[in-house]
């Protein structure tokens, strides 16, 4: 065996996919759990880009509900007092009305964001910008005001903790850990990923979305009302926008710090389109994008040996963060296989005669 | 003729008016955080510094200048973008990516003789922005791939080339943090003020940048050809016009643009580039561009506008307490009334105005299904 690893080129080749997959091996919970708010960033993109809508204001979307699901639970924590975290989850009712609070954040968001590319038919790109503009702006605005008197933190979501004779297990336990070692909001991104594919391919309401993303006017001529299932989707993609905030403040932190999405709404666009405006593929992307931010830091601290050490430490961190917007230009492109956004993305639609 | 420059101006105005009256109600909710009760009085406090800071003082005015200046180029860059039916929400990328050439031919002719320093430095910004908006203008052309994303995209690539490049081969050496060496002689040259709070000449390329591009929008035949391409690409075709180099050109020169917008800024202002270097200008002269009208002299108020909140914002914070986040919110708010401006028009009983920034549609219309390239 060691003797195949020192061929050159493909032992090398050998040693890197053995350390690829050490470092899913010792790294995979932080690696789905960074996947998390990009997967429910990309569930959003999902709900509105099926329909019709353009959404680019998903970074204000997250970073808003990340802001008022923190304060909430805040101000919850501070005329509730402390409470006994439950065995399930650690959840207190301050929690709680943060993570609702979230929600409705990008509820409310959303729903300004229908209005205006729906009802005013004001550009769709434009109203994603105003969305994130505002959003930088107050929560920076009511974060420094606030940190005057430091309002206490209400604490976070615990992990799940899975039973050891699972996580024990020889050659799968890691995947245990990986994907039950997790809080709610992070479980809750698998399932709903894998729920919403469902509705998405297999249900009527799926449909009616697919072909109102597709073609509205043949979808209006068989009987879908077009804004209403437009007005329907993008405000409850909203709820997907709250719930990644709430990942940030409730369940991976438990504070706000300005500006703390970071551009992470971006790469859910960017995971939205790589997974092909599946939400199970932008699932996927989702986890590969976390997995190559990791690596960057994996190679820093845990460098593997030899050879192939001497090549990885030559790549700089910088390039390992920058992967997920190459990858997605270069799919964009057409290089290596296509994605195609739907149809009728970006155009209002009005209704035959409205003038 | 008065008509003309006044006309367009009334939209942006009473958004700008309906953006102020929602700012004081924020600040008024908001003002038991800042003083410990509701003050009715704090808008006005808060909007006088802001007024006193950037336009009652020549410190005030130097300040807005400064600030209005790379708005103006990468306001343009956007702007001539949208005339072709382009959204470069890339701006930023190509600024950053623009300051970081400029301060690495700045730090290597430091030494050389200032003219030749100084000339080096503006076309190496010059040309990396133009590359930079090369490179979504040929994706756009020849594969379909479509700018808003790519340009987003490009935006954060960007943040990464210069964390990399600063924190390694133009790290200056011996300095206390991550950064480029001076620019030395590149620096431009000062008009007026004292140092560190000076005038720079880069106000008089941004200047001049205006009128030129409004001629070559308005009365050459490239320009007429881009607006063209923008309002109805299928009839630019027809017309034999070529829509893909069209489309690679104006992305490269709204690169270029923007490229030397973030040029001004560390040749004029800074003098090197740190590693941890923040700016707003290429998403700030997204609003330029709509306040503006995707007109290069709209594009010169809405700079003006910007740069003077931008310049107010510090003495609102240090005189009324209220943070410097508000420009944010009061320029989200204005880009509100402008896109929904049946509210504006409403409240001020404003007939429907003409022009605003049409060329959108062509933007998002290309933005679903399988692009084919313009």
């Amino acid at each position: 065996m060691d003797a195949l690893l020192d061929v050159p080129v493909l032992g090398v080749l050998l040693q890197l996919v053995g350390y690829l997959g050490a470092v899913v091996v010792s790294n995979g919970p932080i690696i789905l759990a960074l996947a998390a708010p990009l997967t429910l960033g990309a569930l959003c993109g999902v709900m509105n880009e099926r329909s019709g809508v353009v959404n680019i204001g998903i970074e204000g979307m997250m970073l808003a509900s990340a802001f008022m699901g923190w304060f909430a639970a805040s101000v919850a924590f501070q005329s509730l007092g402390p409470s006994e975290p439950s065995e399930f989850f650690g959840i207190t009712p301050p929690l709680l009305i943060g993570l609702v609070a979230a929600l409705g954040t990008g509820l409310l968001m959303s729903l300004v964001h229908a209005w205006l590319s729906i009802s005013v038919r004001a550009d769709q790109i434009i109203s994603g910008t105003i969305i994130n503009i505002v959003a930088v702006g107050l929560t920076g605005y009511l974060n420094l005001l606030l940190s005057k008197s430091s309002p206490p933190t209400a604490g976070k979501f615990e992990a799940f903790v899975p039973p050891h004779f699972l996580t024990d297990l020889p050659l799968v336990g890691w995947l245990f850990r990986m994907f039950l070692a997790q809080g709610p909001v992070t479980m809750s991104a698998i399932v709903l990923a894998v729920i919403l594919q469902i509705l998405l391919f297999r249900s009527r309401w799926g449909l009616r979305t697919r072909a109102v993303g597709e073609h509205p006017r043949a979808a209006e001529t068989v009987g879908i009302n077009v804004i209403a299932t437009r007005y329907r989707n993008v405000i409850l993609g909203g709820l997907f926008a709250g719930l990644a905030g709430a990942w940030f403040t409730l369940d991976f932190g438990n504070s706000f710090q300005t500006g703390m999405t970071n551009g992470r709404g971006f790469i859910a666009l960017a995971a939205l389109i790589f997974g092909r405006w599946h939400p199970v593929g932008a699932f996927g992307a989702a986890i590969l994008f976390a997995y190559a931010g990791s690596l960057g830091t994996a190679i820093r601290t845990l460098p593997p040996t030899g050879q192939l050490g001497d090549i990885l430490s030559a790549i700089p961190p910088q390039a390992f963060s920058a992967l997920p917007y190459v990858l997605t230009i270069v799919i964009l492109a057409g290089v290596v296989g296509r994605s195609v956004a739907p149809a009728a993305v970006g155009r209002p639609y009005e209704k035959e005669g409205a003038h | 003729m008065m008509r003309r420059i006044v006309a367009p101006l009334i939209l942006p105005a009473s958004a700008l008016f309906l953006a102020l009256i929602t700012g004081a109600v924020f600040i008024v909710l908001s003002s038991p955080l800042v003083e410990g009760s509701f003050d009715l009085g704090l808008p006005l406090k808060a909007y006088a510094a802001l007024v006193s800071g950037s336009l009652l003082s020549t410190n005030g005015w130097i300040d807005t200048l400064v600030n209005a200046s790379p708005l103006m180029l990468a306001g343009l860059s956007v702007a001539i973008c949208f005339k072709a039916g382009l959204f470069n929400i890339g701006a930023q990328g190509q600024t950053l990516i623009g300051a970081l050439a400029a301060a690495a031919a700045g730090a290597v002719l430091a030494t050389q003789p200032v003219p030749i320093a100084i000339v080096g430095a503006l076309l190496a910004g010059l040309v990396a922005g133009m590359l930079y908006g090369f490179i979504p203008g040929a994706l756009k052309a020849f594969t379909g791939a479509h700018e808003v994303v790519t340009t987003i995209m490009l935006n954060y690539v960007a943040i990464q080339v210069i964390a990399w490049a600063i924190t390694g081969p133009l790290l200056a050496p011996g300095a206390s943090f991550a950064r480029t060496s001076d620019v030395g002689s590149a620096a431009l040259p000062v008009l007026l003020g004292p140092t560190g709070h000076h005038l720079h000449a880069g106000v008089l390329i941004a200047l001049a940048t205006i009128p030129i591009a409004s001629w070559i929008l308005n009365r050459s035949t490239i320009g007429f050809e881009v607006r063209t391409v923008g309002a109805n690409p299928d009839a630019a075709r027809y017309a034999g016009m070529r829509p893909r180099l069209l489309t690679v050109g104006t992305l490269a020169v709204g690169g270029g643009l923007a490229g030397l917008a973030g040029t001004i800024e560390i040749l004029g202002v800074s003098g090197y580039m740190p590693a941890a270097y923040a700016t707003n200008i290429g998403f700030d002269a997204i609003t330029v561009a709509l306040i503006g009208r995707a007109n290069p002299f709209g594009v010169l108020f809405g700079a003006l506008l910007l740069g003077a909140l931008r310049a107010g914002a510090a003495s609102m914070q240090i005189q009324a307490g209220i943070p410097v986040e508000m420009i944010d919110i009061l320029q989200g708010v204005m880009l509100f009334y402008l896109s929904a401006d049946v509210i504006v028009r409403r409240i001020f009983r404003l007939r429907k105005v003409e022009g605003g920034v049409d060329e959108l549609a062509t933007v998002s219309r290309s933005y679903g299904g399988q692009t084919t390239a313009p």
